[in-house]
């Protein structure tokens, strides 16, 4: 193919290959997408419909009041998440993040395990004294208080 | 009053952006019967559109410089007790500022090539400059109308609302113009590439007019992305230095299309091909710049960028893309067929490798795109998901990976027509390093396909890089060309480090009494003590660890764990410690229980080298900006002593 192709073709060639890469390449994102994304569960949602275990997926809620505990090796973390109609129990390994709180909103991200307890890699809590992660505000006042009413009992 | 003057000059620019639109269209419309009095408006306008631009930006330093607390933004989000370059960078640490900001570094642009770019026909210049006024009266829209920065507050506040810790680094005070100037850069090229399409006067040298912008667009963003990559693993905690986060994301997609455009408008200026392709790069790059922009300042994401959560500035952003980028795409499919096909060449030169280039750069940017916003389109439909590094690492590997592969042999490859067989020796040699590294990294470790793929690329790509060098002496090789050599070598030093980084980092979590001593990797790491800190605006516990690595000498780290108080938040200031082949990086986080502090500490090896790479593109950016700059210069001067010469012969 050492030889400049025919005139007129280059060019059609030229559109030709980047639409075709172009196209496969949107082809493989949406794949991806479909199979990669991380969906989104309140406690209520994951008790009713657990996801595979081992799939990566975000849990959000409060945490329970009085439900952290830290094992005995002092950095795993355990508490309850709950949304007012279901609690998932969380396990998580690390510094807890800045503000998190019991009481307050939180997103798990992580898998589910077998034994129905949430491994969480990362905690992401509220960045300030405004912040309610994205997920929460769908949340109705009723049910915000709902959860944290019953977090005090 | 400093605050209604830089209003007053804010309008004034808007106003002569109007004039330079109006005019400038006036002499478009009229073509070869235009009056000279109307053209000679245009660019003085644009010159002085810019002098007003960057009078009400030194208002607003000056009013967050005193803490004008009757001024609404500052009050806001300055505070009386604030170091004084934080209050100077907080003028721009919010949206109506870094609007401002923007809209003054376009308008100082605009300035520039008013008053310096002669090497394209004037219609087509006047096209430019009159495109550049449409997008300018966009933003000065946007903000004289939606986010003025200059309101006033009455009565004043007693003390205003602080700034987001977070924000209150150093790094903020670059890292957000930086990218506002290459986001602008971009801008210009948008111009250009507009000009050219309604003047039908796509050539060499309207690349070469667009290229030093997209240049020195893409250096800023390259430096902007690196700068922001490094904020966000020190400042963070979290030990990553890049997330996918959709504000990652935002700074990503204009770099992806502005090197594709960058290497299609060196195509076009060398060669005259790929013609319409360049203009719809130069259109698609600005489309990236405002979807990030508009992205990042709707308040559609939250994140600690997301200044504006107003809904009604996210449409206007939203509007402001749908006439822009609409407008230039009708016009790109009304004009493109008018646009004769440029020269031609074969798959084996360096336009097919270019090419090659072109499309895989263009296919990872429409997946960043797509990953970026598929949650927004599930959202719509009540589905809530989040899209990350399982599916944003393996899916753009697909296409970033041969791309790599074309990126070692490309530059050596001629122009127009070349064969592998004329580069055999080369291409072996790279084979050869690329095989052996991947044999050799394979059987002596078990790390992940991708982190080894990327070592064995990233070697060869260091190889590779250096080879337009050869038979060459050394001394008469442009400096545009050490640009691309720099830049090749930096990409293979960034890929290198950031495969070393998730192939071998070490991770210790503990929770541990004072005195207790922990190993990790070559390092031996004991808590010596804990004690309590205090800064201008925070209070702090601090940990002294000493790390010592191997049978060196210990030394002295402290990581910290900041409480601020306006407004309240607590940060991680983590600790580092580098060495030539890595770094310790270790964070502190709560008391436990029986008096056990928790640790975190982290071993990354090279991971330095992630933003040594970056600056060495940067680098090669401005070595190849220099260069052409230079050469347009000294061309110039020969032109000019050529016509001064033809003058002085009849007489």
């Amino acid at each position: 193919m050492n030889v400049p192709l025919k005139p007129k073709h280059q060019r059609l060639i030229l559109v030709l290959i980047a639409l075709a890469a172009l196209i496969g390449a949107g082809l493989l994102a949406a794949w991806a997408l479909r199979s990669q994304a991380s969906y989104f569960f309140v406690p209520s949602e994951m008790a009713a419909r657990p996801p595979e275990p081992g799939q990566a997926v975000r849990l959000g809620g409060m945490v329970q009041i009085g439900s952290v505990k830290t094992d005995a090796d002092g950095v795993t973390v355990r508490f309850v998440v709950g949304d007012g109609e279901a609690r998932i129990p969380v396990r998580y390994a690390g510094i807890l993040p800045d503000l998190f709180v019991e009481g307050s909103g939180v997103v798990a991200e992580g898998r589910l395990g077998a034994d129905g307890t949430f491994v969480a890699d990362n905690l992401l809590a509220k960045h300030d004294e405004n912040y309610v992660p994205r997920e929460l505000e769908h949340m109705t006042e009723a049910q915000m208080r709902a959860a944290v009413e019953e977090t005090t009992q | 009053m400093i605050a209604e003057f830089g209003l007053a000059a804010l309008w004034l620019a808007a106003a002569l952006a109007l004039l330079q639109l109006v005019a400038g269209v006036a002499v478009l419309k009229q073509g070869e019967t235009a009056s000279p009095a109307i053209s000679a408006l245009v660019r003085p306008s644009a010159a002085i559109q810019g002098v007003l631009a960057a009078v009400a930006f030194l208002a607003l330093l000056v009013v967050f410089h005193q803490t004008d607390l009757s001024v609404k933004l500052v009050a806001e989000n300055s505070h009386s007790d604030k170091p004084w370059i934080f209050k100077i960078a907080g003028a721009w640490g919010n949206h109506e500022g870094s609007m401002l900001l923007w809209v003054t570094i376009m308008s100082l642009a605009g300035a520039l090539i008013a008053l310096l770019e002669r090497r394209l026909p004037e219609p087509t210049m006047i096209a430019t400059l009159s495109a550049q006024a449409f997008t300018g009266l966009g933003f000065y829209a946007f903000l004289l109308f939606s986010s003025n920065p200059f309101e006033r507050l009455a009565p004043p506040a007693p003390q205003g609302m602080g700034l987001n810790p977070l924000l209150q680094d150093i790094g903020l005070a670059f890292h957000p113009p930086t990218l506002y100037f290459g986001y602008v850069g971009l801008s210009i090229a948008f111009s250009f590439a507009v000009g050219a399409l309604i003047t039908r006067q796509v050539t060499p040298d309207f690349a070469r007019a667009m290229r030093p912008w997209v240049l020195g667009a893409w250096i800023f963003l390259t430096l902007g992305i690196t700068a922001g990559s490094y904020w966000a693993y020190y400042e963070l905690g979290w030990g990553g230095w890049w997330f996918w986060d959709p504000v990652e994301n935002a700074s990503l997609m204009p770099w992806l299309a502005a090197t594709a455009l960058l290497h299609s408008a060196s195509v076009l200026a060398a060669r005259d091909a790929l013609r319409a392709w360049t203009i719809m790069l130069g259109v698609v790059a600005f489309s990236m710049s405002m979807i990030g922009t508009f992205l990042v300042r709707s308040g559609i994401l939250t994140s600690v960028h997301a200044f504006a959560v107003d809904p009604e500035r996210g449409s206007f952003i939203l509007a402001l893309l749908a006439i822009n980028i609409g407008g230039a795409l009708t016009l790109f499919a009304l004009r493109a067929s008018t646009v004769a096909e440029g020269e031609r060449f074969s798959v084996t030169s360096r336009e097919g490798a270019l090419v090659v280039n072109n499309v895989a750069l263009s296919a990872i940017l429409g997946i960043v795109l797509l990953g970026t916003l598929y949650p927004l389109l599930t959202e719509a439909f009540g589905v809530r998901v989040s899209v990350g590094p399982p599916y944003f690492n393996p899916v753009s590997a697909i296409f970033f990976l041969p791309m790599l592969l074309v990126l070692a042999v490309g530059p050596l490859l001629r122009w127009r027509q070349d064969s592998l067989g004329r580069v055999q020796k080369q291409v072996v040699l790279i084979a050869v390093v690329i095989l052996a590294a991947l044999a050799g990294v394979a059987f002596s470790t078990s790390i992940g396909i991708l982190p080894l793929l990327g070592i064995a690329l990233s070697l060869g790509i260091a190889v590779a890089s250096f080879m337009p060098l050869i038979g060459r002496s050394i001394l008469r090789v442009p400096l545009a060309t050490w640009g691309m050599v720099v830049a090749h070598f930096g990409v293979a030093v960034a890929l290198f480090g950031a495969a070393c980084d998730s192939a071998f980092t070490q991770e210790r979590l503990l929770a541990a009494q004072v005195g207790e001593t922990t190993q990790l990797g070559p390092w031996t790491v004991t808590l010596e003590g804990v004690d309590p800190v205090a800064g201008p605006n925070w209070t702090a516990i601090e940990g002294r660890l000493s790390a010592r690595y191997g049978d060196g000498r210990p030394t002295e780290i402290t990581p910290q764990s900041r409480n601020f108080w306006t407004p309240p938040q607590e940060t991680n200031e983590a600790a580092l410690l580098t060495r030539w082949n890595g770094q310790l990086y270790a964070v502190i986080g709560e008391e436990g229980e029986d008096d056990r502090w928790q640790l975190r500490l982290w071993w990354k090896p090279f991971v330095t080298l992630i933003w040594y790479g970056g600056a060495l593109i940067s680098l090669g950016g401005l070595l190849a900006l220099i260069g052409r700059v230079a050469n347009d210069l000294r061309r110039r001067s020969v032109q000019r002593r050529g016509a001064t010469r033809r003058g002085e012969q009849p007489s």
